[in-house]
């Protein structure tokens, strides 16, 4: 027995009217934090609503700890989810909300009463019993849908955008505490988000799907830092890409040209001359001096600031080079570069340590 | 200037809405059989109609149906509501658009039908026939009340309940029941009053020996208004302002 809790095979779902998912392959570890990230519409609700068993796939299947979950109605599966909308019922008070599934599945009353109490002890909320939904606040009910849940020790917690109906500061409190919470229940969490920064920041591994398929399946790091194509890189975080010409190649390098200029990159993923590529490099990989700061010019562009945007911890600058191409950068304040000021307008120097970009093949 | 009209507006609304229900009331307090001058404060109509055992039953019969009527048609139409909202099947958008065609249909066409339908099948025109009318036509008002709430509801929930491993019954008895009570109450009140004062329907569908209030009074004031109709109507009005009551102060409860 593998330690897959879930193997989804060759799924796909269609509507009548268009395609959702098409062949989805994906496994899910026991205990791990998983992320469907993508952007609304690209079947990530959907791949959740074939787990928890509210929509049926019309080909493929889905294994739940090795058994085939074909046919079974979602209230016997053991998987239970926390909506976006909450879907607390409104007529019933905390106490109540959290043990509607104990009681549906007929536990007595002292452990109901006990596993209750245990349950809104671990989210905070053990002072709250008798209060009703909408005398809770945002957080509060986020954190009683998630009691509500947990409380029925699923093999497998969904969470559909649990967090976009906060305000910034409350997500930023209620993703660490997502994860601490996953982490002392030791539940596989399936997390659907479209934030890229709520993906990274808490899961183990992130999938992330666009127009019904899925593009990549890995770490943060793998997903932000080496992206399998263009699709993923601009989902995921700012990129500035620039079009690529091979001059030479060989196993180890390439000889290319950018914006006019040449460069020599490592080949890893072995293209060949002639070919056209993408070069991407976020805009934190790119460095801007000013003309009286750099000697060597060799393989920096010219630019000229466009735009100036203090964010406290860095400053973004949006460069226009000879070409017309605007790029975006973000400096960093650091031992060199104390003060970062730029005038709007000014010529300025552009370039990225070798090594940090990534190179994709065009797509059709 | 602009608060008085406002106040001369509502005056002259509610003026015009509940004037000839506070003469009524005034009328069967008067000491007179057909004037319409005062002629002192009496009990008398009231009396009479304690002592009319004829008008009692045929107001019991009226009560008693209005009762079942909307009763069954309370749970019909919620039903009827809730598996619209909630199912998918065939002829749902047929039969969604067929409640409301029962509501504008005209009452003559639906009391000719239900006539016809009773004399095919050969059925005794009397309590049953009267009763399964009433119901028919009172069902559509609750389905439309019932479902215009269920419709505000987050959807979600439903599924968030079969989450948690309610089963289609338990849904329906400890979610849908309880967040719609308020329009069902009110689709019952609805369907009680409309059976209460159903003439043209119930003229049609019951027989001579099943007589009902507003068949009653009918051919009672063929002969002139008696003030004991006016102690009766005034006795009825007394009735449902209670009821509203109740029911206004139960929806608070529950808020």
């Amino acid at each position: 027995m593998s330690n897959n809790l879930i193997e989804i095979r060759g799924v796909s779902k269609h509507f009548p009217d268009h395609p959702v998912l098409h062949n989805i392959n994906l496994e899910i570890r026991n205990g791990e934090f998983l992320t469907l990230l993508g952007p609304s519409g690209c079947g990530k609700t959907t791949l959740l609503r074939l787990i928890s068993g509210f929509e049926e796939p019309s080909s493929g299947a889905i294994y739940l700890d090795g058994k085939d979950i074909a046919g079974i109605p979602p209230h016997q599966r053991h998987v239970n989810t926390v909506f976006q909308s909450y879907a607390l019922f409104p007529h019933m008070d905390v106490f109540d909300n959290v043990a509607f599934g104990l009681r549906c599945k007929g536990i007595a009353k002292d452990e109901v009463e006990q596993r209750v109490h245990e349950v809104l002890r671990m989210v905070k909320l053990d002072t709250f019993l008798r209060r009703k939904p909408h005398q809770l606040s945002g957080g509060q009910q986020q954190r009683v849908a998630i009691a509500r849940a947990v409380i029925n020790k699923p093999l497998v917690l969904l969470l559909d955008e649990p967090l976009s109906s906060l305000d910034y500061r409350l997500r930023k409190t209620m993703q660490i505490e997502l994860k601490q919470l996953q982490k002392q229940l030791g539940i596989t969490f399936i997390f659907v988000t479209h934030d890229q920064e709520e993906a990274l920041s808490m899961s183990d591994r992130v999938v992330v799907m666009h127009d019904g398929e899925i593009q990549q399946i890995g770490t943060p790091r793998q997903v932000y830092e080496e992206p399998d194509n263009l699709q993923v890189a601009k989902f995921i975080g700012e990129v500035n890409i620039f079009e690529t010409k091979v001059l030479a190649a060989d196993d180890k390098q390439l000889q290319v040209e950018i914006e006019g200029k040449l460069f020599t990159l490592k080949n890893r993923r072995k293209y060949k001359a002639e070919q056209t590529l993408y070069t991407l490099v976020r805009p934190e990989d790119l460095q801007v001096w000013s003309p009286s700061e750099v000697n060597d010019t060799e393989t920096m562009f010219s630019a000229v600031v466009e735009e100036v945007i203090y964010k406290g911890c860095t400053v973004d600058l949006m460069l226009r080079l000879m070409s017309g191409k605007r790029l975006a950068a973000t400096q960093f304040f650091n031992e060199d570069d104390e003060k970062l000021d730029f005038l709007l307008g000014e010529a300025v120097w552009v370039h990225w340590i070798p090594g940090w970009e990534v190179i994709l093949p065009h797509e059709a | 200037m602009n608060r008085l009209t406002r106040i001369a507006y509502l005056a002259v609304v509610y003026l015009f809405f509940y004037f000839p229900i506070g003469v009524l009331i005034v009328y069967s307090f008067n000491n007179a059989s057909y004037s319409l001058l005062w002629h002192g404060f009496t009990l008398n109509w009231y009396k009479e109609l304690l002592s009319d055992t004829d008008l009692q039953s045929v107001a019991w019969h009226s009560l008693s149906v209005g009762i079942l009527a909307a009763t069954i048609a309370t749970m019909l139409g919620t039903l009827t509501a809730v598996s619209l909202y909630r199912y998918r099947f065939k002829g749902k958008k047929l039969l969604h658009g067929m409640i409301f065609v029962m509501i504008v249909s005209p009452d003559i066409v639906m009391a000719i039908s239900l006539l016809i339908l009773f004399s095919t099948l050969k059925a005794p025109l009397g309590f049953w026939t009267l009763l399964l009318s009433h119901v028919t036509f009172c069902m559509p008002f609750v389905a439309v009340t019932v479902y215009s709430r269920i419709a505000g509801l987050d959807k979600n929930i439903f599924e968030a309940a079969k989450d948690l491993g309610a089963s289609d019954f338990t849904i329906l008895l400890r979610v849908i029941i309880p967040l719609l009570w308020p329009a069902i109450l009110a689709g019952w009140l609805l369907s009680f009053t409309l059976s209460l004062d159903d003439v043209i329907i119930s003229f049609f569908v019951t027989g001579p020996d099943f007589d009902i209030l507003p068949l009653k009074i009918f051919s009672m004031v063929k002969l002139g208004v008696k003030p004991e109709i006016n102690a009766l109507c005034s006795v009825m009005f007394a009735l449902t302002l209670l009821i509203v009551l109740i029911a206004q102060l139960v929806l608070r409860k529950k808020q």
